[in-house]
């Protein structure tokens, strides 16, 4: 029997949805919200959503479930006066410096400031001003904007499952805080960005790199090319009201010329040659008996969650770069030639649907000599404020064809930009060599879809693969891999919701369609494109006859492949519990950070205290607790002098301690 | 080499402390109760640690740690002397008394905690005690119905008492 809701005394048909907020969105009914995300738990925390239902009173709609014949009113006299006073008092101790904020079209806040018809603020500023947090390279924080609705603290804890940032303090002190107070740079955030794509306000948004990339193409001696990531072609368009269509590739080729840049490539042709390399490498692994599950490393936050969460599974990550890495380090071994150019006068711009991606080109390891092989990351957001600020009409562009060689793609390096794409794009390389039967159409359906957690089982059971996006989920797919219960040959892992096309430096996402239109509009490029396998781009070969030879290379390693290495989660101090105060102790450091606290260094620590406390060697040594020697893998981890133990144990460690104290008597 | 001595000894009551809640993440506030009882405060690297322990994350442990005024991330002085400064408090007199430990300790609202570690003042919304206001507590002990005069002797006569044992 159908059941029925009675909003504003019009029935609406009640079809399961858990809470009235939803069922009024249903029924046409915007009801405002900032903490509201059907994503994230829910937290009625905002107030904006109150609803009246008869015989209960206000009641928040975000938290409240229908019930049948409930009657509910949605805009009453009093509804409105309290919405009204609550974005007042929000507004009082807002920073309204909105002509400034790089969210002004996009606020919330200010939204909801201008229905509610808000002219005057009754309330006087009661929070002093906050510093604001610069250190991070992808992400600038301003708590003076924050209207404490703790989409952000949600996201990062439930979906990214890192918890970088919480609520600190109480009462008016109230704010949003990475741990002690410090930088999202000095903590265990990712920079994934869902933070600033999820806040409301201008509290947390992307460091914008707006202001280098313009000087780089004014300066007359600079030749600046820029490489266009695969998602950001397919969400650039909703800024300039132009439909997600592939076309919009060539309109931004065209937008770039006019901005200034000299040549305008593809981050998908890298794309093809990541795809080339990993397959070729976990071929390898595979036949060889390798490392499997082999993890794929395109995505920079999933990378550096690896580093600092699951150091045992490194060996594991794929030792392909990104696509945008490998572009960079091509670009700048091939085009100084190519262009004309000194090395140090090219400058390669990557444009990007990532916030992470900023932080990635700068990793040392990608930079060479003060030579960085992508100089500058700009997002989506930026590259389409830039197009604004250059007065380019984006909508009447005549759409342009990228440079050649390093702008032409296949569908493969397409539809990277999706979840399940770089598995696909994967499959389609090695179907032959695992006798999958690839459709005419080439669409490998089984790695496709939107669900968080993905399984596709394919050549009789001989090639298990997941794909997973969001990083709590790939957490509880590491846990599972670390203790054997599962065993896939490959693992995609990307961390932003729907893959690269929902990434943080998209614009401003208001609805799930939104960001699905995406992901089928990439789909619908590939199938567009004359080729569909990395391995049929003409490009890709002449590349390996000119520079690489074969896939997995010596060279193909130098300039395509890294390494990574454990790294901490919080830069902190040592944690010292001396027990001397003599000069020149033997320092004794025992690793107790997760890893090695798991494999019992907690007890080692014990019982070496003990025996130095109870045998009176106080003065021979100075112990203490180290948060990571950075050998995870090999823990439990201890230093003693100069002479770090790996996998140590407490017998061991008990006899090199005596040992010295026993040197050190003589 | 007592107070280093300490040092290892405070470690080793964290772990116990760490035990004895079993690094149950719903404990928090016990453990954190307990270790700042060991260190006077809440030292970082010991969050950090205990975060490890529970498995949960640094920022939600310093989240809990900053939202109740009961938790110190600064090192504590010797002495803990707390002011009631509630409504019963205010109006007969806490701010006089107040004042006047400030004036003697050289110190603050901001700054709490003396140069030498020797005391830390800080004022408190009620105590529960408004028979007796104004209230001050000096670790652990209550004085009831003080005046400024009063609160100098009690601070006179722990000064004496540190010099004799120093």
């Amino acid at each position: 029997m159908e059941k029925y809701v009675y909003i504003n005394d019009r029935p609406v048909l009640w079809e399961g949805e858990t809470n009235l907020l939803d069922l009024a969105r249903k029924a046409h009914i915007e009801i405002p919200t900032f903490c509201y995300h059907s994503e994230l738990s829910i937290y009625g925390a905002c107030r904006l959503c109150m609803v009246e239902v008869e015989g209960r009173g206000l009641v928040t709609s975000c938290s409240t479930e229908p019930w049948e014949g409930m009657r509910i009113k949605t805009h009453t006299d009093q509804i409105l006066q309290l919405r009204k006073t609550i974005v007042e008092m929000l507004l009082a101790n807002h920073d309204q410096e909105c002509p400034k904020c790089s969210r002004a079209n996009d606020c919330k806040l200010r939204d909801l400031s201008n229905r509610l018809s808000i002219e005057d603020v009754r309330f006087r500023r009661t929070r002093e001003f906050k510093p604001m947090d610069l250190g991070s390279v992808c992400l600038v924080r301003d708590p003076n904007k924050c209207v404490l609705c703790g989409d952000c603290v949600r996201f990062c804890d439930e979906i990214q499952g890192i918890g970088a940032i919480d609520f600190a303090c109480r009462g008016q002190e109230v704010n949003v805080a990475a741990a002690y107070g410090k930088s999202l740079q000095q903590v265990d955030c990712v920079n994934c960005g869902q933070c600033a794509a999820v806040c409301p306000t201008g509290a947390i948004v992307i460091k914008s790199d707006i202001g280098e990339c313009w000087e780089a193409i004014h300066d007359p001696n600079k030749v600046v090319v820029a490489q266009i990531a695969p998602a950001v072609r397919v969400a650039l368009g909703e800024m300039f009201n132009v439909p997600a269509s592939d076309l919009n590739a060539g309109k931004l080729t065209a937008a770039l010329r006019m901005i200034g840049f000299d040549q305008v490539y593809d981050t998908a042709f890298a794309a093809d040659l990541t795809v080339v390399e990993e397959a070729n490498e976990f071929i390898n692994r595979k036949s060889k008996g390798g490392k499997l599950p082999i993890f794929t490393s395109c995505c920079p936050a999933w990378v550096k969650y690896a580093e600092q969460s699951y150091p045992s599974l490194l060996e594991n990550l794929s030792t392909c770069r990104s696509p945008q890495q490998m572009f960079g380090a091509i670009a700048k071994e091939n085009l100084p030639e190519t262009l004309n150019v000194d090395k140090k006068d090219l400058v390669v711009v990557s444009i990007m649907p990532c916030t992470a991606k900023k932080f990635e080109c700068k990793r040392p390891e990608f930079v060479h000599d003060g030579i960085a092989d992508v100089d500058l990351a700009i997002t989506t957001q930026e590259i389409g404020r830039m197009i604004k600020e250059a007065g380019i009409d984006f909508e009447s562009l005549e759409p342009e064809s990228m440079d050649l060689p390093l702008g032409f793609a296949t569908g493969a390096g397409i539809i990277f930009g999706n979840s399940g794409g770089v598995s696909e794009a994967v499959l389609r390389y090695a179907a032959d060599k695992f006798d999958i039967p690839v459709p005419e159409s080439i669409v490998l359906q089984e790695v496709r879809g939107t669900s968080g957690m993905r399984e596709a089982i394919l050549a009789d059971g001989n090639l298990k693969i997941a794909v997973v996006h969001g990083l709590r989920r790939a957490q509880e797919l590491c846990d599972k891999v670390v203790n054997g219960e599962v065993d896939y040959d490959i693992i995609e892992v990307m961390a932003c919701p729907g893959g690269c096309a929902g990434g943080a430096g998209q614009p401003i996402v208001h609805t799930q369609k939104q960001r699905q239109k995406r992901t089928s509009s990439l789909y619908h490029a590939d199938r567009s494109m004359p080729m569909h396998r990395a391995q049929d781009n003409p490009f890709i070969h002449e590349l390996y006859e000119t520079l690489l030879g074969e896939p997995n290379s010596e060279k193909a390693h130098e300039l395509l492949h890294t390494a990574y290495r454990h790294r901490r989660r919080i830069d902190d101090d040592e944690l010292s519990i001396s027990v001397g105060d003599a000069e020149d102790r033997c320092k004794v450091r025992v690793c107790v950070g997760t890893s090695c606290y798991l494999r019992g260094s907690q007890d080692i620590l014990a019982k070496t205290l003990q025996l130095v406390e109870e045998n009176a060697w106080g003065n021979y040594f100075d112990i203490g607790a180290t948060f990571c020697s950075e050998k995870c893998d090999k823990g439990p981890n201890v230093a003693v002098g100069d002479n770090v133990i790996h996998k140590a144990s407490l017998d061991q460690i008990k006899e090199l301690i005596t040992e010295e104290a026993e040197r050190r008597m003589q | 080499m007592s107070t280093q001595h300490s040092a290892a000894h405070s470690f080793n009551k964290v772990m116990e402390i760490l035990d004895r809640y079993d690094r149950c993440e719903t404990k928090i506030i016990p453990i954190l109760q307990a270790v700042q009882e060991e260190y006077r405060y809440l030292p970082q690297e010991v969050l950090t640690f205990i975060a490890t322990s529970l498995g949960v994350s640094p920022a939600r442990l310093y989240g809990v740690a900053t939202f109740y005024s009961h938790f110190s991330l600064e090192p504590k002085g010797k002495h803990i002397l707390k002011m009631c400064d509630g409504t019963a408090c205010h109006v007969r007199g806490s701010t006089a008394v107040i004042d006047a430990i400030r004036d003697r300790l050289k110190l603050s609202d901001k700054k709490i905690t003396t140069d030498d570690m020797m005391y830390t003042f800080e004022t408190v919304s009620c105590l529960g005690a408004c028979g007796l206001a104004p209230v001050l507590v000096v670790d652990e002990e209550i004085h009831g119905q003080v005046t400024p005069e009063q609160a100098l002797e009690i601070l006179d006569k722990i000064d004496a008492e540190e010099k004799e044992n120093a």
